[in-house]
Order: C-alpha cells, then sequence, then structure tokens
C-alpha cells in the first residue's frame, strides 16, 4: 500500500530547508548563543530525516547523492587536522587560536579555529546519524 | 640531520610505497625501495671512524621526559655494527627480492610496507638508549614480522607460522618488560648508561636476580634459544627474502644484541653467565642436531641459524666471565666476546647467502624439497661456487671465515673448562663435548645442504620445472655475501679493527677504555694446540658421518617433537577454554548484557557509597520547586510508567518519546537551553529511528516472560534508580571543592574568545573528549553499517547458491 501524502511532501519541501538553514545557523552561533557542531548537526540529520520520511529513500538519495560515511571520515580528518596544526607552531596539541577581524558586510566578527574542529563534529553527527538509519532504512 | 631520525627514515619512506605501487606500473618498486637502506648504510658507514676511537654519537627526540622515557639514539660501536647490518644486508635483500618477487603477480605495495616498518623497528632496538623505548621497537619488529612471516596469507602454514613466530616472541617480550620495569625501579632511570654506573648497587638489589632473568626471557625468545626455538622453523613460510633477512640477518640477532648491550650490567651474577652460556650451548647442540634431518632446504637453514644462535650466545656467556677473573684468564674471556662479535658478522654473511641460495634453487626448480634436488651443480654453476662458499663457511672449513670464528669459539670453550669457576665442577668438560659435537653435526648439514642440493644425480621428471641459472639480479646479491665471506678470512684483522673492537669495547666497557686497548690479532694458522686436533677431529668424524647419512637418519624418528606438540596443546587449550568462557556468559540477548552493566553499576557505585560512609544528604541549598517541575515530573512518572504496561511496542516507544520530550523540558526549566536544544533533537531522529527498525524487531511478547525474570528485573530496576538518586544527593550535598563553573565563567571570553561555556567547553577546554567522542561515533556508525551490509551480502550470495 503506498499512500500519497500531498501535504506532507509539499510541507517537507519547504520545511526541511528551513531547519537546514536553522541548523547552519545554530552551527555558527554555537560559540555565543546555545548551539553548536553537536546540536547543528542533528538538526541537519533532522531535516534528511523528515525527507525521508514524506518521500522515500531512493529519492533521496537521487536528491543528495552523498557517501555518509565519505562525510563521517572527513569530519574526523578536520577535526583532528585543526587540532594538530598547533603542534606546527610549535603550541601543544590543541591550542585553538582567535582574533577579531573586520570583515565586509559582516563587521566586526572573531574568526576562530575551534570553529574548524567544529565543523568536523558537525559533519561526523550528520555522517554518523545518517549512516545509521539509512543502512537501517534499507534493510529489508 | 640528528642521527635518531635515520631510525624513522624507512618508516616515513614506506608511507610513499603503496602510491609508487599503484602509479608506477612498468617498474619495479623494489628499486625505490633499495635506495633507502643503501643511503642509511652509507650514512652510517660514515660513523665507522667515530666509533673506532671509542667515542660515539647521542641525539635525542623528546617522547615522555616526565617519565624518563625518551627517544635517545646511542651510536657505539655495538649498535654501529648492527646498524650497518641491518641497512647492509638490507639492501642486498631488497635488491634480491626485486628479481625473486613478481611485481604482477605479489602485493608488492604489502610487502615493501612491512619490510620498511621491520627495518625502522630494528635500527631501533639497537640504537635506542631507553628500556622503554628499546622495548617499543622490540615489539614492533614482532609485529612486523609477523605481517611479513604472514605474507602470503592464504596460507595455512603462513598464517600459523606468523602467528607462533608473534605468540612466543610478545610473550617473551611482554616478560622483558617486566624486566626492564624492575631495572628501572632498581635505579630509577631507564637508560641504559646510567644503569651501568649504578652496576654494584643494582646487584646487591633481591629484584636483581628476577630481572635478569625476566630480561633473558626477551632475548632467549627473539633468538629463538632452546626452549623457544620452535618459532624459527615455522617462519620459514615467509617469502625467501625475509627468511634471509629476519631469520639470518637480523630479528633473530635482536637477543644477542640485547645481551651483548645488557652484559655490563648483568655479568656480575653467575646466574647470567651460567644462562647465556647454558641455554647457549644446549641450543647450539640441538639445533645441529636436528638440522640434518630436515628435508627442505629452508628448514635445515632455520635449524642451522637455531645453532649458529646457539654458539654467539654461549660466547657472549662466556666473555661475561671476564668480569670475575684475573690476570691470564681474563684475557681468554675478553677473547669469547671478541669471538662472539666475530662469529656474528660472519654468520650474518654465510647465512644470508644461503638463505638466498635456497631461494633461488626454489624459484629456479620449483621445489626446496631435498630428496627432489640433485646435480644441479652442472645447470646452476654460479649458484652452486656461492653455496660451497657459504656452507664450506658454515662447517668451519678454510679459507672462508666461519673457520676463523669456530676456532676462537674452540678456544673459548676449552677455556671454560679450565677454569672451575663457580663450584661447577666437571660441567666444563661437559661443555666441551656439546660443543664438539654440535661441531661434528654442522660439518655434517653444511655438506648435506650443499651436496645433496648440487652433487649426485640429477631428476628432472621429479622438478615441478625446468632447472636453469638464476638472473643476474638474483645472483648478485648472494655472490656480494659470498665475497665478504671469503674477505673476510684474508683480511680478519681490517673487519677486527674497524667492527669488532668498538663493538667488543661496548660489551666490556670496564675492561678497555678505547677500542685500541683490545691486543687480540686473527690468525688463520695457531700451532699444533688442542683446537687443532678438534677441528681435525670435527672433520673425520664429520666427514664419516656424512657418508653414512642415510644410515644413522632413521634414528632421528625416535626423538619425539614435544615441544612443538606442547605449544599446539597449549594454543588449542587456550582457544576452546576461551572460546567455552565467551559462550557462556555472552548469550546475544541485549537483556542480559543489561542486566551485567546495570548489576556492575550497582555493586560498583552503592559499594563504594557504602564503604567511604558518603550518604550525606543535605537539603539546606536546594532550590525550591516551581508547579512546572511538579507537572513535567507527573508527565515524566506516568509516561514511564506507560511503558512498563505498553501492549504494544508502538506505544511503548511513543512513551519512550514523551520521556525525551519531558527530559527536554526539564533542561529548559532549569536553564540548560544547549541541552534541551540537543535532547529535543534526539529524542526527535531517535523515534524516527526507531519507526524505521520497527518492522525488524523480534516480536517478543513480554507477557510470556516467567515471573522470576520479571521480578529481577525490577529489583535491578529499583537498585539502579535508588543508587542514581542516592549519588546524585550525595555529590550534592558535598562540596570539597569549589565549583569549577567559576573558571569557566572567567575565562570563557578572555582566554576562548567564546560566550557560550557549553559549546566552548565542548570545543575547546575538553577538546580531547569531544575529539574520541566523535570517533567512537564513527566507529559505531561504520560498525552498525558493517554488520548490516555484511548480512546483507551475505543473504545475497545464499540466494545466488541456490
Amino acid at each position: 500500500m503506498k499512500t500519497n501524502d500531498v501535504i506532507l511532501k509539499t510541507g517537507t519541501k519547504v520545511v526541511s530547508f528551513m531547519i537546514f538553514l536553522f541548523s547552519i545557523h545554530i552551527f555558527f552561533a554555537g560559540h555565543y548563543t546555545p548551539g553548536g557542531g553537536f546540536v547543528g548537526g542533528l538538526l541537519a540529520s533532522s531535516a534528511i530525516v523528515l525527507l525521508l520520511l514524506a518521500f522515500d529513500i531512493k529519492t533521496v538519495k537521487k536528491i543528495l547523492p552523498v557517501n555518509y560515511i565519505t562525510i563521517t571520515a572527513a569530519g574526523i580528518i578536520i577535526s583532528i587536522l585543526t587540532a594538530s596544526a598547533a603542534v606546527f607552531f610549535n603550541k601543544s596539541f590543541f591550542t585553538h587560536f582567535f582574533d577579531y577581524f573586520h570583515l565586509p558586510l559582516l563587521g566586526k566578527t572573531s574568526l576562530h579555529t575551534a570553529t574548524l574542529f567544529d565543523l568536523g563534529v558537525y559533519l561526523v553527527v550528520v555522517g554518523v546519524t545518517m549512516t545509521i538509519i539509512q543502512t537501517i532504512g534499507e534493510d529489508e | 640531520m640528528s642521527p635518531v631520525f635515520l631510525i624513522f627514515v624507512p618508516m616515513l619512506a614506506a608511507i610513499l610505497v603503496p602510491f609508487l605501487f599503484k602509479k608506477i606500473k612498468n617498474m619495479h618498486t623494489g628499486w625505490f625501495v633499495l635506495a633507502i637502506p643503501l643511503a642509511l648504510f652509507i650514512v652510517y658507514a660514515s660513523f665507522v671512524p667515530v666509533t673506532m676511537k671509542g667515542e660515539f654519537i647521542v641525539s635525542e627526540l623528546q617522547w615522555i621526559p616526565s617519565l624518563g622515557i625518551n627517544f635517545i639514539s646511542y651510536i657505539d660501536g655495538l649498535s654501529l655494527l648492527f646498524s650497518l647490518l641491518i641497512t647492509g644486508i638490507g639492501s642486498l635483500v631488497v635488491l634480491y627480492s626485486i628479481y625473486y618477487l613478481d611485481k604482477n603477480r605479489e602485493s608488492l605495495h604489502n610487502f615493501y610496507v612491512f619490510l620498511l616498518m621491520f627495518m625502522t623497528a630494528m635500527l631501533g632496538v639497537v640504537q635506542s638508549e631507553n628500556l622503554i623505548a628499546l622495548y617499543l621497537f622490540w615489539e614492533l619488529t614482532s609485529i612486523s614480522s609477523f605481517l611479513l612471516i604472514g605474507y602470503w596469507f592464504t596460507r595455512d602454514r603462513s598464517r600459523f607460522g606468523a602467528l607462533k613466530s608473534m605468540l612466543i616472541t610478545v610473550f617473551g617480550g611482554l616478560l622483558m618488560l617486566g624486566g626492564f620495569i624492575l631495572l628501572g625501579i632498581m635505579g630509577h632511570t631507564f637508560s641504559i648508561r646510567e644503569l651501568i654506573g649504578q652496576t654494584p648497587e643494582l646487584a646487591s638489589n633481591p629484584l636483581f636476580i628476577l630481572a635478569l632473568v625476566l630480561v633473558l626471557f626477551g632475548a632467549f625468545t627473539k633468538s629463538a634459544q632452546f626452549p623457544f626455538y620452535i618459532w624459527l622453523p615455522d617462519a620459514m613460510e615467509a617469502p625467501t627474502p625475509v627468511s634471509a633477512y629476519l631469520h639470518s640477518a637480523t630479528m633473530v640477532k635482536a637477543g644477542l644484541y640485547l645481551v651483548a648491550r645488557l652484559t655490563p650490567i648483568f655479568a656480575v651474577s653467575s646466574t647470567w653467565i651460567w644462562l647465556v652460556t647454558g641455554i647457549g650451548l644446549f641450543t647450539l647442540f640441538w639445533g645441529s642436531l636436528f638440522a640434518a634431518k630436515q628435508k627442505d632446504l629452508k628448514a635445515i637453514l632455520a635449524f642451522s641459524t637455531v645453532s649458529q644462535l646457539g654458539l654467539i650466545m654461549s660466547l657472549l656467556g662466556a666473555g661475561s666471565i671476564a668480569y670475575h677473573v684475573d690476570n691470564a684468564a681474563n684475557s681468554v674471556f675478553k677473547f669469547a666476546a671478541f669471538a662472539a662479535i666475530f662469529h656474528l658478522i660472519n654468520h650474518a654473511t654465510f647465512k644470508g647467502s644461503l638463505f638466498m641460495i635456497a631461494g633461488i634453487v626454489d624459484h629456479e626448480t620449483g621445489t626446496r624439497d631435498i630428496r627432489k634436488l640433485g646435480g644441479l651443480m652442472s645447470i646452476m654453476p654460479v649458484s652452486f661456487t656461492i653455496a660451497l662458499i657459504g656452507s664450506f663457511s658454515m662447517a668451519g672449513l678454510p679459507p672462508f671465515n666461519g673457520f676463523l670464528s669456530k676456532e676462537m669459539f674452540l678456544t673459548a670453550i676449552l677455556a671454560l673448562s679450565d677454569f672451575n669457576l663457580f663450584s661447577f665442577d666437571g660441567l666444563g668438560s661437559l661443555f666441551i663435548v656439546f660443543a664438539w659435537v654440535a661441531s661434528v653435526f654442522t660439518f655434517v648439514y653444511s655438506f648435506y645442504f650443499l651436496f645433496h642440493t648440487f652433487a649426485g644425480k640429477h631428476k628432472p621428471e621429479e622438478l615441478p620445472k625446468q632447472a636453469h641459472e638464476a638472473p643476474f639480479g638474483m645472483l648478485l646479491p648472494a655472490g656480494i655475501l659470498g665475497l665478504f665471506v671469503i674477505m673476510i678470512f684474508f683480511i680478519p684483522n681490517v673487519v677486527g679493527n674497524a667492527f669488532i673492537k668498538p663493538a667488543v669495547a661496548a660489551i666490556q666497557p670496564f675492561l678497555y677504555q678505547t677500542p685500541s686497548d683490545i691486543d687480540i690479532t686473527i690468525s688463520a694458522w695457531h700451532g699444533f694446540n688442542t683446537e687443532f686436533f678438534m677441528t681435525v677431529g670435527i672433520f673425520l668424524l664429520g666427514g664419516l658421518l656424512f657418508w653414512t647419512l642415510e644410515k644413522w637418519r632413521k634414528a632421528y624418528d625416535l626423538v619425539p617433537n614435544s615441544l612443538n606438540s606442547l605449544y599446539d596443546g597449549m594454543r588449542y587449550m587456550s582457544e576452546t577454554g576461551a572460546n567455552r568462557f565467551s559462550n557462556w556468559y555472552m548469550t546475544g540477548y541485549i537483556r542480559t548484557y543489561l542486566i551485567y552493566i546495570f548489576t556492575f553499576l550497582i555493586a560498583a557505585v552503592t559499594g563504594t557509597l557504602l564503604l567511604k560512609n558518603a550518604f550525606v544528604i543535605d537539603f539546606e541549598s536546594v532550590s525550591s520547586i516551581s508547579i512546572y517541575t511538579i507537572i513535567v515530573i507527573v508527565i515524566l512518572i506516568a509516561a514511564t510508567t506507560a511503558i512498563l504496561f505498553a501492549r504494544s511496542r508502538l506505544t511503548a516507544i511513543i512513551s519512550l518519546g514523551a520521556v525525551g520530550f519531558s527530559v527536554a523540558l526539564l533542561f529548559v526549566i532549569f536553564k540548560a537551553p544547549d541541552l534541551a536544544l540537543t535532547q529535543l533533537v534526539i529524542e526527535t531522529v531517535s523515534v524516527a529511528l526507531f519507526l524505521l527498525a520497527f518492522y525488524h524487531l523480534p516480536e517478543i511478547s513480554r507477557n510470556e516472560v516467567r515471573m522470576r525474570f520479571r521480578l529481577r528485573n525490577a529489583l535491578i530496576a529499583f537498585g539502579v534508580g535508588v543508587t542514581v538518586t542516592l549519588v546524585a544527593l550525595a555529590s550534592f550535598a558535598q562540596k570539597a571543592f569549589p565549583s569549577i563553573s567559576e573558571f569557566y565563567k572567567e575565562t570563557v571570553e578572555t582566554e576562548a574568545g567564546g560566550g557560550n561555556i557549553v559549546n566552548v567547553i565542548l570545543v575547546d577546554y575538553r577538546g580531547f573528549d569531544t575529539l574520541f567522542e566523535i570517533t567512537v561515533l564513527a566507529i559505531a556508525g561504520i560498525g552498525i553499517y558493517g554488520m548490516i551490509k555484511l548480512r546483507l551480502s551475505r543473504k545475497e550470495n545464499k540466494l545466488e547458491n541456490k
């Protein structure tokens, strides 16, 4: 039996984008207000999960042709590289650097290597969650 | 470049090997690899003038300075000699392997990565001045040799041999680590030089003998001494270049190196001398006896290696006696250490070339079975010549280098019996018998190896391949080693001055100030003395026994192979025992495991609370409870109770979701927006996951569960609840230290440039935690992926087979 949930599908198309954007916002805001890589990643995966529920795995795979294991690996590599970058500047492992810059459009902005580390966390969370959900979902 | 970095050069080069193998198809990867040992050899050779003066080169790389554990490369005569052997024979082996291993059929990238890793490990063992660093490299040799021996991993025998060698050498290595740690406790340092400086104090320590025995376990297992030699013959399953490298030149010599290096520390003990000399001599005897029994070319060589290692070991033991005697006797035993190093060099040259010849014969005829071989002399004249040089040297015939060191060996053993040391009367003469009989058999198996392969009748119908001479590239490395065998005979004192004397000075630092103090000259002719007549006797009896080899072959069948069956039996027992044990507690049901986990939690936590009398409950500083809290908690309890009594799984899942969302609400009430946000999303995603997996969950009706089981579960659940509550109350009431949150509040802006403490803790203050957490997450994800995908593909295979 295949039901055709027009309302769900149409709603999902809009809502999942909003969740995606919100997840990115939460990710960047994380350092000053609630949020960060973990929550951001989870939100992004929840957006994909919503897509999975509304459509089906094959369609979502067509829309997002990504290998989630690669994303997981990329995340870990980004995190480790960020952490070990300090070693090359003769600082101990995991030393972060930050400073404030004046950027066009954004004004005074703080740039922080912790964001890169958090990006790794974000990617790992998305990768792992989606790997698990997709493999279990595909398993007949 | 600091010499300590040279150790890691092969390992770093290994990273490039797979790329070279993938990208460059028309050239053998070995040619690139060859450059590394060759370059290192040249660099190390440039250090020879330094060590000849008795000086040394030290360079350091910090590792764990707070514990006194660092990579310190200490290059003196002894370590330089070994480094030269490792890189020199390493170069020849790589050259040989280029012709031995086919670039199209073999997975060369694996091979050379393992080989280079092994090279780093060996260089590290011989150059480490720190015992813990030495141990690290020591075990790395075990691991990399495991990979090399098991290189043809599709063969059962290869895997068996690799595992056996690793189990035995790692077993010894762990005991050795114990010995090292005892030394560290006694001397308050892991530095070998500092330990040598404290010899008298160490020797009076009651732990000294224990440390000594433990260290010897490591050396004996690695150098394949009796009764641990059983791994070496099985390790010949490795490709021949590896055998030539590991089992003639390098890995097995690590044990000898260790004994030589630690001689200044341990030689004061008579236990050391009798263990090293006794075990060495017995191994020499035992190995030589078994070598003539073998039918496989490499097996003959493997047992011969066992035997020769025993010889060097016994000489090192005899050399230690020099610490105990004076005057004339002293010089004889100084001589023993000299002979040990001399024979070590000689053995590396002739055994290396013989292993290569065995590989050539195998490669060109397709078999290593000596019964099928014969008459190859006219077909493979060059190989025959090299084999003749190697075998005659092994047998101790002039004009080859083995003759010189064997004469010195006989002198040292004769001296052993002359001095009735440590009141072991009569044992000395037994040593002579053992040494002499072993030399006779050495003669027999050397001739057996040579003549049964190359002389006699050629049997082309028995050979899988048409025999022909090997390519030049394969003969070259073996030929170079053969050339050394002859060269060393004619110019022994050049080798003696350049390599042996600096090494001996490192073994016996209390006896010599500089290498030039050692007044030993090697001469091929030393008069009509006892040694000479013993040698003549060896040739006569050995010749006779070789002549009648077939007649007494049956006598070997009487010797039981009990050591190997002991090993097999122990492995079988431990495997079945472990299986039975894990089957007993691994039931395959998550609920059983949850019972283990929760029972342990109750026992450990409440146990600690009871023992430490930590039941301090204080309601003084508890904040007031608002009406919202009560409402949420009522919902929470209701939802939890609903799970317990839910008839269908769907209801249970939804109730569980309700529990999660109410916890999120609690976080909101208690002003933890971060946690609330995460909890909300997690709850959403996990409910979705549950629904996805819903279809697959096994159909277990909870009503069928027996009453007793339910009672037990209730008890455990109650226990966990009480424990957690107690811990929460106790931890709230006790404030031994000021809360760390103040620190975070103060520094979050200045130190980390952030505003959100939770996030800053995650990515900055406790970044390590997060890094490992995401790693664990990734492993779990890949694990689930693997389990499900693997099961799927197996199902597909089954369907296809039907």
